[in-house]
């Protein structure tokens, strides 16, 4: 995972879910950019014109519930955000995001604290969630050792094709 | 340890304990994408740098989204999806043949009691209801499954939910399960999986069953199971594509918390927009006028939804400001459908009828909703735009619901747009 992440934060509230994060009538792609110009339109029409390159979502509970798709972390990474930090996550979407290599962080104090247009900083290296605007710091939850495990590997792909490697050599 | 049934299934196929809070790896028993899903989970399979999935005979690609193909991006996704599932010898079944993933598969028998099911679609929990652990991913991870075999999965804890009392014949397993949405809330099952048990599921029906579990998800949980009983056993049993071991939980299993209904003391009940938790008994929403009814989908296109439908639009007319659309879910259901009179009871009374696919539910096509309008709906979901406008409202009750608010042109319950005589036939399986 990158060094850390530093932008200006959208705030939304709680059970965000994929159908709003990216609108079913866009699944007829599943690219990265094209997915990125619709996300978030049915809650906010305006985000995308207005989101920066490196800006960091922030969610209440049950971030990303609903629907599984993949499309929806992807979106976010299209759209240009570095990361989202949330209060918790929906189960497929917290998967998804680890495996399409969006980052993302729980961290209830934290999520509560930010307004949009508040400065974020996340620093995953040391845990900790940063709100610069506040001047406020706080610990993020961290992920099982099983995950982090996944991650510092690069995510699932990489895992799956050490694995059949593994598997070649064992045949 | 005493298990419930979410983890001895994965103790079953894992050489790990289940114990809960365990990330364990699970063999799993059949896995599968659909139109939407596929195109993805083939990119990430292929940077895999995999060569061939695991078993063809337990992979499937099932186009059921956007088909028949409603323009070309989706005719160009879905071919993507078919020719992956040729390439590769798996399973796959053109339009006309297939239906909607979570109604079709258990048909087929490639769902059965005591599996693990992984599919590229958040329903996939619907499976449940036969007493398999079957849970929904996206994309990347199903390729996954699809390359190896295995996925892994952290043992749930689990909400045992239990019924007690007797059914009316009003009373349908949707009303059950929103009736669980209003008590815990979207998230009441957040990383757990539901386990429904009690007296009163005992007579329900398979059809309502899968309603329940198809909405676990929902509940934000990870699987919605039924225990194996004989109803489960002799459907599985006449329908099984492969053999199958059922799986029980424990006698005295520790259960995350327990949730308990009286069905006596329930109603029909009705998700207001826009959250399927923002649940209320029908008579208490203050009759809402309505432009479209839909009744189908995977929570709710199966042949008793089908005929609930049907019973309550014998002899009557739809509403002249509203549309009726109702969508089978399989041609199984469908073709009986058709051998009952249903169909035509539905074009008579001025209802359209489709052939199956998901169409409307996820604002596909066969239903789009415009600014303004209001929708009741048989689905699961109701969020913002689910059904098309962001400005449309989406209203999700059972099939009798729906029914009867299309005659009304209102959303209304069941019980005060019917003789009270259709409902003795539901009364019984």
């Amino acid at each position: 995972m990158a060094g850390s992440y530093e932008g200006t934060v959208w705030k939304f509230g709680d059970h965000i879910d994929t159908d709003v994060i990216i609108p079913a009538r866009y699944l007829v792609s599943s690219d990265e950019k094209e997915l990125g110009k619709h996300c978030m339109e049915d809650i906010d029409r305006d985000f995308v014109s207005k989101v920066s390159p490196g800006d960091i979502i922030v969610g209440g509970e049950n971030f990303g519930c609903g629907s599984s798709r993949e499309h929806a972390p992807l979106a976010i990474k299209g759209a240009g955000c570095s990361c989202v930090i949330a209060a918790s996550f929906a189960r497929i979407f917290f998967r998804n995001s680890i495996n399409v290599g969006l980052p993302i962080f729980e961290c209830p104090e934290g999520a509560a604290s930010f307004e949009t247009g508040d400065v974020g900083r996340v620093d995953p290296a040391a845990g900790t969630i940063e709100n610069v605007t506040k001047g406020l710091t706080f610990t993020i939850v961290p992920f099982s050792p099983f995950l982090q495990r996944l991650i510092a590997l690069g995510g699932l792909i990489p895992w799956v094709r050490e694995e059949l490697e593994a598997r070649r050599k064992g045949a | 340890m005493k298990r419930t049934l979410a983890s001895a299934i994965i103790a079953a196929h894992s050489s790990e304990k289940g114990v809960e809070g365990e990330i364990c790896r699970v063999k799993v028993d059949f896995a599968f994408a659909n139109d939407i899903t596929a195109a993805p989970a083939v990119e990430s399979f292929r940077e895999m740098g995999a060569k061939k999935v695991f078993d063809p005979r337990r992979c499937a690609v099932l186009p059921d989204h956007f088909t028949p193909n409603k323009d070309i991006a989706s005719a160009e996704q879905t071919k993507r999806g078919k020719e992956f599932a040729r390439e590769q010898g798996m399973l796959y079944w053109e339009v006309g043949r297939v239906g909607i993933e979570h109604a079709f598969l258990p048909e087929k028998g490639y769902i059965l009691p005591g599996d693990i099911i992984i599919g590229a679609d958040s329903h996939t929990c619907s499976g449940g209801a036969l007493g398999a652990l079957a849970s929904g991913v996206g994309s990347t991870d199903l390729a996954a499954v699809w390359a190896l075999g295995e996925t892994w999965m952290k043992v749930p804890s689990t909400v045992r939910v239990e019924y007690t009392g007797s059914r009316p014949g009003w009373l349908t397993g949707k009303d059950m399960i929103l009736s669980l949405l209003g008590r815990i809330g979207v998230q009441g099952a957040r990383y757990m999986a539901l386990e429904f048990g009690g007296e009163g599921i005992a007579s329900l029906p398979l059809d309502d069953r899968f309603t329940m579990a198809n909405m676990a998800v929902e509940c934000g949980a990870k699987a919605g199971l039924f225990l194996p009983d004989e109803k489960i056993l002799a459907y599985a049993g006449e329908r099984a594509a492969r053999n199958f071991t059922p799986v029980y939980p424990d006698e005295g299993a520790a259960y995350g918390r327990t949730e308990r209904f009286s069905l006596d003391a329930m109603e029909p009940a009705a998700a207001m927009p826009h959250s399927p938790d923002n649940v209320k008994p029908v008579r208490e929403c203050g009759s809402p006028k309505i432009d479209q009814v839909f009744i189908g989908s995977c929570t709710n296109g199966r042949l008793r939804d089908i005929a609930a439908a049907a019973k309550m639009l014998e002899g009557k007319q739809v509403h002249p400001d509203v549309r009726c659309i109702v969508i089978p879910a399989t041609y199984e259901v469908y073709n009986q459908a058709m051998e009952r009179g249903y169909l035509k009871v539905f074009t008579e009374a001025g209802a359209v009828v489709c052939t199956p696919t998901c169409g409307p539910c996820l604002g596909g096509h066969m239903g789009i909703l415009a600014a303004g309008e209001r929708c009741v709906s048989t689905s699961n979901r109701n969020f913002v735009g689910r059904m098309g406008s962001p400005k449309s409202e989406l209203i999700l009750a059972s099939p009798f619901t729906a029914a009867a608010s299309a005659i009304t042109g209102r959303l209304t319950d069941p019980r005060d747009a019917a003789d009270e005589k259709i409902f003795a036939y539901f009364e019984e399986e």
